[in-house]
């Protein structure tokens, strides 16, 4: 079976500056989103306390509310989680009261009121540690970053290593600005899943471009815009079945991983679509824009100066 | 041309791959519901304990699947929960307080997999259930201590050596020492540089300001977390929680891992559990009683380890929270075991004026703990403390003792390093503070675990079905080197002794899928090259070999990303990390060997080769 037999080559490149307008918008979008509705972070990295109990018959909601609230415990969130029966209740931390205390009081006073509530899991987490979790992720963020476009500069050119880099980071922006305008929750899970984003975005990136590369080798009398079209035709088939693959994967993740895998697989589903989108028509794009030629592929002959940067 | 690996390299990949199905299969066999028995305090685990742990349930009818003698714990292993939790009951009345009883699930890795070493995957908690704590360890706590010790010291000091001085305060991060002279100054500074290490000396007219310098300081953070890891172990291990987990995180924090342990308010009953140490001279004047009420006034009954009971004064020497420091050492004269202790400027005083007038006579060091324990009684949960003491060593004053002594007339090297912990543990070291508190119930874990296998499942016969309909025997092959890409990764994670979390099995799914695209690759350019017209063997050798460099600078970038991920990471971005970049190096090996191997064995030999089935 074969679902892509093209003949002649897609001219990508000649919708060039459609595709980098429509980028251009999307991505301003999701900064705005990102600027005006924030991500909604989950307690790992703001602290917080956030309580999961299951009950033997559908919970009282209400009931809930108010055992708590007589308890002086202010902006509380008790919400159904998954089913009827499973309640998801969310504190701010209180001044002067440490969470471990919080908890027990919490569970005590749910308790004294059905004692069928079971708990399924707890989590607190100081503010301080929450304040380093998210240093530290924005800085492995760039450290991945730098890491890859060392890695492609290397490998490749500099202006290939830039335009993947771009594609990568309209990706991971993208995925950021889709959380904070649906007000998805932001967990620590959604920050590995996008770390994971930027590694397999890359790598759609390196295809084209490693075609890319062979292609200045062969064809030796077409133009840049040629040989990228032609290196991203040659490659569509890989592309989509290996996304549709990987997609395959996530999905499954996604409706049956449960809970905690959810928003993880969301994550990665949206990367995964914006993924292909970006290394082709993102990435390309500007490696074109940028003034990518043979020579930067090709081994420089002797007594040919290596360096040919502006 | 044709397509075939020598002989040599083809065992290699079976050697390879059989390896993983071992390593690997550990994990398919479950656990066994187990009771795990541990000393403490210095009791004794051998082939003793082995014959009276079975001799008591063989007498109470729970006669267990297998008694395993190892690394200072014996596990004993049932097939069924009931007899798991009656044998635990039995083993707690029978062996007494010296041992310590926890309920376990031990992997039932059979024997001949043991005996080579292959041992299931570690189950975080996410898994597993249990409750997960960080501590922050004060460790400016710990520096204020020093510098009142240091201050206490000097005062001391001075008066010893008799020089006059106004104060000895402490002043923010300094000790400052005023005088009424400069003369005065001159003799103690001498004294003080001699005798005080550890203090950066300022002096200014008639005051001396004396501040830790760095590396004390950093020494003095660096030991107050080390002792209160010591302290937590020693008070997880009276849990009696089954593999327990406690170590340091950064420069001053702990983590505390108790999988198993639901009651969160029990876990921190415990570990914020005090204990502590008396010195307290034997009463050698009166006959020792059997009963209470028979105590002279001024002594009292006390209990040793083997509940022998013995009497001492009244009167406390020293306490605990006077003890700086101690380790357990080899005496000089003798050569016998002994604990080396050193006493704050206090403690020393009174243990030397006390000592002096008692040279000769026995000495005892008493272990106070207050232990909290919740028993369920009438449905209701009820809290109630109690106070242990008990002697846990007796030994003769030979000398006058000053700031540093040591305590000989120990049986082992083993019990003067269990006393010089629990010496140390004893000692007041620096508060801690829960920062983190993260509990899974066992459902919830048990759910994760289900959900997140189930899931991979799925996918992957989703991936397999598609491959097979799309590229034929090709796809097969793919799916074939897919399977290896898991069964290998697994195989790696579990040698590794790798801790496995819900993130990681996310991790493992995500490399399945990523680890598709380099069978794309291949498979996608051999149909390539034969829309080229290329014959079928060339094909297969020229996709092969163009592909290979396309996946190994993809797989290199995503390797990049994974290591910078795992360096920075933490808690699930770690563990996930670490599953990606290891599924990154299978899976280079299975596309690219394992499954051209494959095709090599089903076509390379065949001259007349027209057709490929992709």
């Amino acid at each position: 079976m074969e679902l892509f037999k093209i003949k002649h080559d897609i001219p990508f490149m000649r919708y060039g500056k459609v595709t980098t307008a429509i980028s251009l918008v999307t991505f301003i979008l999701a900064v705005l989103a990102l600027v005006f509705r924030g991500l909604n972070l989950g307690i790992d990295f703001t602290g917080g306390m956030l309580i999961e109990v299951s009950y033997s018959q559908p919970a009282n909601i209400e009931a809930i509310r108010t055992a708590l609230e007589k308890q002086e415990m202010s902006e509380v969130a008790v919400q159904n989680f998954g089913t009827s029966k499973e309640v998801l209740i969310r504190l701010p931390l209180k001044e002067g009261v440490k969470g471990p205390q919080l908890s027990e009081q919490v569970l005590s006073s749910l308790k004294a009121q059905d004692a069928s509530a079971t708990l399924r899991r707890v989590e607190f987490v100081g503010p301080q540690v929450g304040q380093e979790l998210y240093e530290s992720g924005v800085l492995a963020l760039l450290l991945v970053a730098f890491g890859i476009m060392a890695y492609l500069s290397l490998r490749f050119a500099w202006r290939f290593s830039v335009a993947a880099i771009i594609a990568n980071m309209h990706d991971i922006v993208i995925i950021l600005g889709m959380f904070a305008f649906f007000q998805w929750e932001f967990t620590l899970s959604v920050l590995a899943g996008i770390l994971a984003i930027l590694g397999y975005s890359v790598n759609e990136s390196v295809v084209v471009f490693d075609r890319v590369r062979e292609n200045f080798r062969k064809m030796r009398r077409a133009s840049v815009t040629e040989v990228i079209d032609n290196a991203i035709t040659a490659t569509m088939s890989r592309t989509v079945i290996t996304h549709s693959m990987t997609q395959l994967m996530v999905l499954a993740m996604f409706f049956l991983g449960g809970e905690a895998l959810h928003n993880f697989a969301l994550a990665l589903t949206i990367g995964i679509v914006f993924g292909i989108y970006s290394s082709v028509l993102v990435a390309c794009p500007v490696a074109l824009a940028l003034g990518v030629s043979r020579a930067d592929l090709l081994l420089p002959e002797k007594g040919q100066p290596v360096d040919n940067r502006p | 041309m044709r397509n075939s690996f020598p002989l040599w390299k083809n065992l290699l990949i079976l050697a390879v791959l059989a390896l993983a199905v071992i390593y690997a299969l550990p994990n398919l066999f479950g656990e066994d519901p187990s009771v795990q028995l541990s000393p403490s305090r210095g009791a004794k685990l051998d082939q003793t304990t082995v014959e009276k742990v079975e001799k008591l349930l063989g007498d109470a009818g729970l006669k267990p699947k297998s008694v395993e003698l190892a690394d200072k714990r014996l596990l004993i292993r049932y097939a069924q929960t009931d007899n798991q939790i009656k044998a635990a009951d039995a083993l707690q009345t029978g062996m007494g307080d010296n041992y310590v009883v926890a309920l376990n699930l031990a992997p039932a890795t059979p024997d001949w997999l043991r005996a080579l070493g292959a041992k299931p995957m570690y189950l975080g908690l996410d898994l597993r259930g249990g409750v997960h704590f960080l501590m922050q360890v004060d460790t400016d706590a710990a520096l204020t201590q020093a510098e009142e010790r240091y201050a206490e010291d000097i005062r001391s000091l001075l008066r010893e050596s008799k020089v006059r001085y106004q104060s000895v305060d402490r002043d923010g991060k300094a000790v400052v020492v005023k005088f009424a002279d400069l003369a005065t100054l001159g003799q103690a500074k001498d004294i003080i540089k001699r005798e005080v290490r550890g203090l950066a000396l300022d002096i200014q007219d008639t005051v001396i300001r004396g501040t830790l310098t760095e590396p004390e300081q950093r020494e003095i953070r660096r030991l107050a977390v080390a002792q209160n890891i010591t302290t937590l172990r020693n008070r997880v291990n009276e849990l009696g929680v089954a593999e327990p987990l406690i170590q340091q995180q950064g420069e001053d924090r702990i983590v505390v891992q108790l999988p198993g342990v639901q009651d969160t308010a029990r876990a921190k009953e415990i570990l914020g559990a005090t204990a502590t140490l008396e010195f307290r001279l034997v009463d050698t004047e009166h006959p020792t009683p059997t009963e209470e009420s028979k105590t002279p006034i001024g002594s009292r009954l006390y209990k040793d380890r083997n509940g022998r009971p013995l009497l001492l004064q009244r009167k406390i020497i020293v306490t605990g929270d006077q003890i700086v420091d101690s380790s357990s050492g080899l005496e000089q004269q003798s050569g016998s075991a002994a604990v080396f202790v050193t006493l704050n400027g206090p403690g020393s005083r009174k243990m030397a004026d006390v000592s002096r007038e008692n040279i000769g006579k026995p000495m005892a060091v008493v272990y106070i703990e207050n232990k909290a324990e919740t028993k369920e009684v009438d449905g209701q949960k009820v809290t109630t403390h109690r106070k242990v003491e008990e002697v846990i060593n007796v030994a003769t004053i030979r000398d006058r003792l000053g700031k540093r002594f040591q305590i000989s007339g120990l049986d082992s090297t083993e019990e003067a390093r269990n006393l010089a912990l629990l010496l140390r543990a004893g000692a007041l070291a620096a508060p801690v503070d829960i920062v983190e508190e993260r509990t899974i119930g066992p459902s919830m874990g048990k759910e994760n675990i289900e959900r997140g296998v189930s899931s991979n499942g799925y996918g992957f016969v989703a991936i397999a079905i598609f491959m097979i309909v799309y590229y034929r025997v090709f796809g097969l092959f793919s799916i074939l080197a897919l399977g290896s890409n898991v069964l290998l990764l697994v195989a790696t994670l579990s040698v590794m002794q790798a801790t496995l979390t819900l993130p990681g099995l996310a991790g493992i799914a995500l490399t399945v899928g990523m680890a598709i695209d380099a069978n794309v690759l291949i498979n996608e350019r051999i149909r390539e090259e034969l829309r080229l017209g290329i014959s079928p063997q060339l094909a297969i050798y020229a996709g092969y070999e163009r592909a290979f460099a396309t996946i190994l600078d993809s797989n290199v970038t995503t390797f990049v990303a994974g290591v910078a991920l795992f360096m920075l990471g933490s808690g699930p971005v770690r563990g996930f990390a670490a599953v990606l970049c290891i599924g990154i190096l299978t899976s280079i090996f299975s596309a690219v060997v394992v499954s051209r191997a494959l095709v090599n064995l089903t076509y390379g030999q065949r001259r007349k080769l027209t057709q490929l089935a992709i």
